[in-house]
């Protein structure tokens, strides 16, 4: 299938063309909302954060905020905050103009107001949406494709169908040259020298080693240990008999091809390949992280099923078995449980996802975008004071 | 749905499978491991999702799902037994510390 998209101004292939409000801080999520209901054509990512850090989240937030920004389904932005804030409008606006898009701001202490920002606000907005209209989709090749990849709400099942047929699609991604982002460090707690047997070299290795004993490390601190009680009672009841068996299972998204890096959150790849993240494994954090990596289309393998979605970005979400389908087939793409069914191999369902995944970079819309679902959480490992 | 296989191997390594369904001690089950075709009797009743031994493991033998190491058998398994955490045990933390 040939595959066409928006090449944006840094080279980068856009699968949508949004334009995207951006709150630089919790308090601006109000008048954000406002300005695209009077502008529905624009989306936004609603802010959980921006004040109240330290200086390393601070940090974190101001990279993962300028690379959401610089996304390339994102034509063009319009920062909005409220001007106390630890990344300021201006400072989110300076940075993201490195990716050379069309990108504005407003702040609400020097706007004159609540109601003068919204109206300045819609009127950029419109600006902005008239200059991405112009733009047109060209063909553009599979491995422009960054996928991200992320499980949640799983169950037993999900390792042996949804997982596994997530991996033979990012094998078939991967062989015609494109690139996944696996993040959730702590799932690979007990599989991670699974993981590093997989890596392109011995340096790559002990980078995956380290970035997953790093995550066990900071856990300590609080004098929890992720692999105590794990897996858990209902984990163990539904079948799963050792943590190996529970983390090898989340794993297999990745695929079997060899990983080319190691990556920090929201750190735009710079290779091509199967790629790991850190991050958390909770899902709007492990996501938000991905999408700022520059994922232009997400699958998502869940055994209990989720709406999880983000506005920049279309999330394909993959079920692991299909009496689960069928109770929340509104919120899903993929059913998974055709394996367990008898009905497809592990390579048919991944070939379908591979398939479908093309179709949504090409336009077709998933489930969670038909449902407007839109969750953003910037990682935070420190403490809000 | 009458061709739907009772199993799953995921490797040609494995020494286990897993369920598709609920099955009942003394059926014979039959499976598929790339390209060769096997029989087998499930020895308890194994429920859906569960795991069963393909073949017998000793005491202190790796046990094999998604070609991987998922833990070491505590006691002996023998071939169509359910396999979780009365026989098997985690591996993990033990080569660290």
């Amino acid at each position: 299938m040939q595959l066409t998209g928006y090449r944006r101004p840094d080279g980068r292939v856009g699968f949508r063309n949004h334009v995207l409000v951006l709150p630089t801080v919790a308090c601006a999520n109000g008048v954000v909302s406002a300005i695209i209901r009077k502008a529905p054509e624009a989306v936004m990512l609603p802010m959980d954060s921006g004040c109240g850090m330290l200086k390393e989240d601070q940090v974190v937030f101001a990279k993962t905020l300028t690379n959401l920004a610089g996304n390339p389904n994102v034509a063009a932005v319009l920062c909005v905050g409220l001007g106390c804030e630890a990344f300021k409008p201006d400072q989110a606006r300076a940075a993201i103009e490195r990716f050379g898009k069309p990108v504005k701001s407003i702040t609400m202490h020097n706007a004159g107001g609540y109601a003068a920002t919204v109206e300045n606000g819609v009127t950029l907005v419109r600006e902005l949406l008239a200059a991405s209209s112009k733009l047109r989709r060209e063909p553009v090749d599979v491995s422009d494709l960054v996928l991200g990849l992320n499980c949640g709400a799983s169950d037993p099942a999900s390792g042996l169908t949804a997982n596994q047929a997530l991996g033979a699609a990012v094998d078939l991604l991967v062989d015609a040259g494109g690139s996944a982002i696996i993040g959730e460090t702590t799932e690979c707690v007990g599989a991670e020298e699974e993981m590093a047997a997989n890596a392109a070299t011995p340096e790559l290795a002990r980078r995956i080693i380290d970035t997953v004993h790093r995550f066990e490390g900071h856990v300590k601190m609080y004098g929890a240990d992720l692999s105590t009680g794990e897996p858990n009672q209902g984990n163990m009841e539904a079948g799963l008999s050792t943590l190996e068996e529970k983390s090898l299972g989340c794993i297999r998204k990745i695929g079997s091809r060899p990983i080319v890096d190691v990556i920090e959150y929201a750190d735009i790849p710079t290779k091509k390949g199967p790629m790991l993240m850190d991050s958390p494994s909770y899902d709007a954090p492990s996501v938000t992280g991905i999408v700022a990596g520059g994922a232009q289309v997400v699958v998502f393998t869940t055994g209990l099923g989720t709406p999880f979605g983000m506005s920049i970005v279309p999330v394909i979400k993959v079920m692991s078995n299909t009496p689960a389908f069928k109770r929340m087939e509104d919120t899903a793409d993929i059913n998974a449980g055709a394996i367990l069914d008898g009905e497809e191999t592990i390579q048919d369902t991944g070939k379908r996802i591979f398939q479908l995944a093309l179709e949504v970079a090409n336009g077709r819309s998933t489930k969670a975008e038909d449902l407007g679902e839109n969750q953003c959480q910037i990682w935070r490992t420190t403490l809000t004071l | 749905m009458t061709s739907k296989p009772a199993l799953i191997v995921i490797r040609e390594k494995d020494n286990v499978a897993t369920a598709t369904r609920d099955i009942s001690a003394g059926e014979l089950l039959s499976f598929a491991i790339v390209g060769w075709q096997a029989t087998l009797t499930a020895r308890q009743d194994i429920r859906f999702l569960h795991k069963v031994a393909l073949r017998d493991i000793a005491p202190g033998e790796r046990v094999y799902k998604y070609g991987a190491v998922i833990g070491e058998a505590t006691r002996p398994i023998a071939a169509g037994e359910h396999v979780h955490v009365h026989n098997i045990r985690s591996l993990w933390g033990r080569a660290k510390s």
